[in-house]
């Protein structure tokens, strides 16, 4: 079933506050095939973030996640992720076409810290893939 | 001007560790049924994973340099085999700078083709 087209334009609820310590990062550079010697997390750990975000709007929208791949990702960011950031993100649905039996969600995020000041703002094209496709 | 080319190898065993690390657990990138069952050539790498490793290379090539902007579409699947690995290599040319911004147009290919799209970086060296 196709998603609906009201959703362009909606805004979801802040995800729940992430404390960024020195282990989270430590982990996701680990996850990554590196290690951590202190310092700013890597450029794509706020996809943490969005990606908590998108959960959270796939299931308020029913959409499996297992049809969902990812088709193209874009961070700008204001200043490095660094341990003791408290972050959030919010979602809003920015665009959303229908293509050969698939779904093209366009969302953006702005990723932002316990001051409300943005860090990062990032936006994920995925692609949802009908039963059919 | 060139930068050298990194080369890193992806096995499932690294996908299960990315999901823990993001909390992306799609089962396309762990169970071979599922992601067969969505149309898929097989369990593919998370697009982040890829991601996180052009972001690496990059870091190597302009170490404790701060990232500003960082972009790509994910153009083609990276298989990942159940025994072994598959082969990710990272090539980088400087595209241009502008006061202390350095742009980077990376190549990002798997067994020869090109598995993301115009992956790019702009770095504060």
């Amino acid at each position: 079933m196709p998603v609906d087209q009201s959703l362009v334009g909606r805004v979801f609820p802040p995800t729940p506050r992430l404390e960024v310590s020195e282990d989270r990062v430590r982990e996701f550079v680990a996850a990554t095939g590196g290690e951590y010697a202190g310092g700013p997390a890597p450029a794509t750990f706020p996809i943490v973030l969005a990606f908590d975000a998108m959960n959270a709007f796939l299931e308020a929208e029913a959409i499996e996640l297992h049809r969902i791949v990812h088709g193209a990702q874009d961070f700008v960011y204001e200043r490095p992720v660094l341990p003791g950031d408290v972050l959030s993100a919010t979602l809003t649905v920015a665009s959303l076409r229908q293509i050969g039996g698939n779904d093209i969600i366009g969302t953006t995020s702005e990723i932002a810290d316990a001051t409300g000041a943005v860090v990062c703002r990032t936006s994920a094209t995925l692609v949802h893939r009908g039963a059919d496709a | 001007m060139s930068l050298e080319t990194r080369t890193f190898t992806i096995t499932r065993a690294d996908l299960v560790g990315y999901a823990q690390a993001s909390g992306d657990h799609n089962p396309i990138h762990q169970d071979e049924t599922v992601a067969l069952s969505v149309g898929l050539p097989g369990v593919i790498a998370h697009g982040m994973y890829t991601m996180a490793l052009a972001a690496r290379a990059v870091g190597d090539w302009f170490p404790g340099a701060q990232v500003v902007s960082l972009a790509c579409k994910f153009t083609n699947p990276v298989v990942v085999p159940a025994e072994g690995g598959v082969e990710l290599e990272i090539a980088g040319e400087v595209k241009g700078t502008e006061g202390d911004l350095t742009t980077v147009a990376l190549t990002v290919t798997s067994g020869g083709q090109k598995v993301l799209g115009m992956p790019k970086a702009v770095v504060r060296a």
